[in-house]
């Protein structure tokens, strides 16, 4: 549940959205992308409704969010990238894959293509999301928490491509919960707690004053509010 | 996977319930129908072959042996028994292949709550029918329609709940079932008081009617499967994004909800069709137990989902063929109990996840680990033995290790040890000197080294960027130096600037020289 959340992201940059747990990072995301439902409020990407610039969107949820125990090789759910571009009824064929083994190797998995996702380390995993957004060539990119609980080489990796997708123009918005990093990693921030706090450059924005009001706890009435809305849904 | 499991259980009492009922129950007469239709073929004319003909009065019929009843039914003599198989055999493969979706979405029980649910649908369908025009009320294209819409019915009512209530949907699924089939229960006792509803034909509907499938039915079902099967086919990668990641799906512009509704609109179809081979509330097996089974034998969905196409038909061909054996026991839970014997099967010798080869590779990695320990073992105690800092090859071979020596090595017990020495010796890493001494073999020192090498390098990297103190880093490198590969072991050399061949020296060894 978030209310008031009123933000222009500027373009080609990398934006981090920041908050305490249960303040909505998540639901910012999926909202955006229509995939829980908004009492009121419009997203507009690129200055169009979000409908008409579905394709210029590419989304990587939470690793844990799905079944890694799942049937299906790396390859196979970068290739899920694309089933959009190959279009209905249509097969994955050999161009395909290649085009999803060579995402595999952007994110350094190249030689793990062929592996069943469960037999890779959860920071692999990440990686295997993140090719998978990488494949649909879009110039929006939204994900959440794809630092969480990663290792230090699937780190690198994430920000050596988060760095390249910005200096193509490209944009990303990343629900980030490492406060040491943010301002190492990110240009602008988003601070969140069931309303926006504060937005805008890092440098002026991720200030200890901002933290405190972002991280003062949850709030009560507003939670509770929130809660009587849904229900009444 | 514990629902699975759990699932499956009682899918298979189930059918061993309706195995006993079937064999007490005076109304069961359709199984017996395998004689009958037998009887019908016209090779099976022949009295001996026909045991109890009804009217066989006259002399009483010499029962067949079992074998030569199990070769009738396998050289497929006769016509009924070809297209019962057919049948039965189509509706199996296409049943494994549609549930292998069902399961990789995580709703192994819709299937179920769509048999249970189709029940009213038929007595409904039954009273519409007798009531415009009677003696109509058994038209079977009427009964599937009607079973087809509360099929439907129940498998919305599944995802209404589920959507509009904070009911889980363990329990919304549990609640329409019951609830479609209690409905399906107080209809047909209003139908058995309907001049005309002998409702013994339409309870065949409930445990399946296997023995008397026609012509007509397999046609139907060769139909249906051929659109079910051509459907699952072209929409497979939009089924595999929809069971893998919904919400990615969604985003990326897929209509999620109405591939949903398509996936169950196939299972809908599946069930009512399937109903007739091994009854409605059976059904549920046949859609989820085969693609169970094939999930121990690949990683690999095409795989997977041909293996439960293969495993469906096959539990349904050999369970026919067992059914016409023992003409008393209900085919439809034969069929259940072949599957859930391919899925034991499965579930042991599987070569991707079946228990015996989970247990041969804990057993190889648990050798393994004896193995490096050993063999490091030895080499500290030529170390400890010999003045230099680093033992030589030659010093490695030329010393003797005794057990008693060994043991002090590491806490393990003399058994274990005496053990990991022989199978070190089978493989030709050390070789007997006497009793209870050996000498390491020149592959055995090289590995000695090798893993030496490995231990050491990995400690100094735990202590110089993971900050280990010199007293843990031994306990530490023990746990990961089994998984260390070359490429592994390469980067360790890169990070820590070590030159290709030399060991280092002990850390244990640094760690007092550098105190003193």
């Amino acid at each position: 549940m978030i209310w008031d959340v009123d933000y222009d992201a500027p373009a080609g940059k990398l934006i981090a959205i920041v908050g305490p747990n249960g303040a909505g990072k998540s639901t910012l995301i999926k909202a955006t992308l229509d995939l829980v439902p908004k009492v009121s409020g419009d997203v507009r990407v690129f200055g169009q409704p979000y409908e008409e610039q579905r394709t210029r969107v590419a989304y990587v949820p939470q690793r844990t969010s799905v079944d890694w125990d799942f049937p299906v090789s790396a390859q196979d759910v970068v290739a899920m990238g694309l089933y959009k571009k190959i279009g209905w009824c249509r097969p994955v064929t050999r161009r395909w894959r290649i085009e999803a083994r060579e995402a595999l190797d952007r994110v350094g998995l190249a030689d793990f293509s062929r592996r069943q996702i469960s037999q890779l380390s959860g920071g692999q995993q990440q990686r295997v999301f993140l090719a998978r957004a990488l494949v649909q060539r879009a110039d929006l990119y939204l994900m959440d928490e794809p630092f969480a609980g990663v290792d230090a080489a699937t780190e690198r990796a994430i920000l050596q491509v988060l760095r390249d997708l910005r200096s193509t123009g490209k944009t990303a918005l990343v629900v980030h919960h490492d406060l040491q990093t943010v301002a190492d990693y990110f240009d602008h921030v988003l601070l969140l707690n069931m309303r926006l706090v504060a937005s805008g450059p890092t440098a002026e924005v991720f200030t200890e004053e901002n933290l405190r009001r972002t991280y003062g706890g949850r709030l009560a009435l507003l939670d509770q509010v929130g809660t009587r809305l849904a229900e009444g849904q | 996977m514990k629902q699975l499991l759990s699932g499956l259980v009682v899918a298979v009492l189930g059918a061993i319930v309706l195995v006993e009922a079937h064999n007490t129950s005076e109304e069961g007469h359709s199984f017996r129908d395998w004689p009958i239709t037998f009887s019908i073929a016209p090779q099976a004319t022949t009295v001996a072959h026909a045991p109890e003909v009804p009217t066989a009065n006259a002399s009483p019929p010499t029962p067949p042996t079992l074998l030569s009843r199990l070769w009738r039914v396998l050289s497929l003599r006769d016509y009924n028994t070809r297209v019962v198989l057919l049948g039965t055999t189509i509706l199996g493969i296409t049943a494994g292949i549609v549930g292998t979706f069902m399961l990789l979405r995580k709703r192994a029980l819709v299937g179920d709550v769509v048999g249970h649910s189709a029940l009213p649908g038929i007595a409904i369908a039954f009273l519409v029918m007798e009531g415009l025009s009677p003696g109509t009320g058994k038209w079977l294209p009427g009964l599937l329609a009607g079973a087809f819409v509360f099929g439907v019915a129940g498998a919305v009512s599944v995802m209404l709940i589920e959507k509009y209530s904070r009911i889980k949907p363990d329990a919304a699924m549990a609640m329409t079932l019951s609830v479609f089939y209690g409905l399906g229960a107080a209809l047909f006792t209003v139908v058995q008081k309907v001049p005309g509803g002998n409702a013994a034909g339409l309870k065949t509907y409930l445990s399946g009617k296997t023995a008397s499938l026609i012509t007509d039915d397999v046609w139907l079902f060769a139909v249906v499967a051929g659109v079910v099967l051509t459907v699952t086919m072209l929409l497979m990668k939009e089924l595999t994004i929809l069971c893998f990641d919904g919400e990615f799906a969604a985003a990326d512009g897929w209509p999620v909800f109405w591939l949903d509704t398509l996936l169950i609109g196939l299972v809908v179809t599946v069930t009512i069709i399937g109903m007739q081979s091994v009854g409605l509330i059976l059904v549920v097996a046949t859609l989820i137990i085969p693609p169970a089974s094939a999930r121990f034998w690949t990683d690999d969905l095409r795989r997977m989902t041909l293996g439960a196409g293969l495993a469906g038909g096959m539990s349904s061909f050999f369970g026919t063929i067992m059914s016409a054996l023992f003409p008393h026991v209900a085919a439809g839970a034969v069929i259940v109990l072949t599957g859930a014997c391919l899925f034991a099967v499965s579930l042991l010798f599987g070569t991707k996840r079946g228990v015996l080869i989970h247990w041969w590779r804990q057993r190889q990695l648990r050798r393994e680990v004896g193995r490096v320990d050993l063999l490091r073992a030895a080499f500290e105690l030529v170390e400890h033995a010999v003045s230099a800092p680093i033992p030589e090859f030659d010093e490695l071979t030329a010393h003797e290790l005794s057990l008693a020596d060994l043991l002090m090595m590491r806490t393990w017990d003399a058994a274990s040890l005496q053990r990991l020495i022989i199978a070190a010796v089978r493989e030709g890493l050390m070789h007997p000197t006497g009793k209870d001494t050996w000498r390491l073999t020149r592959s055995g020192a090289e590995e000695a080294r090798r893993l030496a090498r490995n231990h050491r390098l990995w400690e100094m990297y735990l202590m110089k960027y993971a900050h280990i103190a010199p007293s843990h880093v031994d306990r530490d490198a023990d746990l990961i130096e089994h998984v260390l590969d070359p490429e592994l072991v390469a980067e360790l050399e890169y990070q820590l600037d070590h030159p290709d061949d030399e060991i280092p020296q002990s850390s244990h060894a640094t760690s007092v020289s550098s105190l003193e």
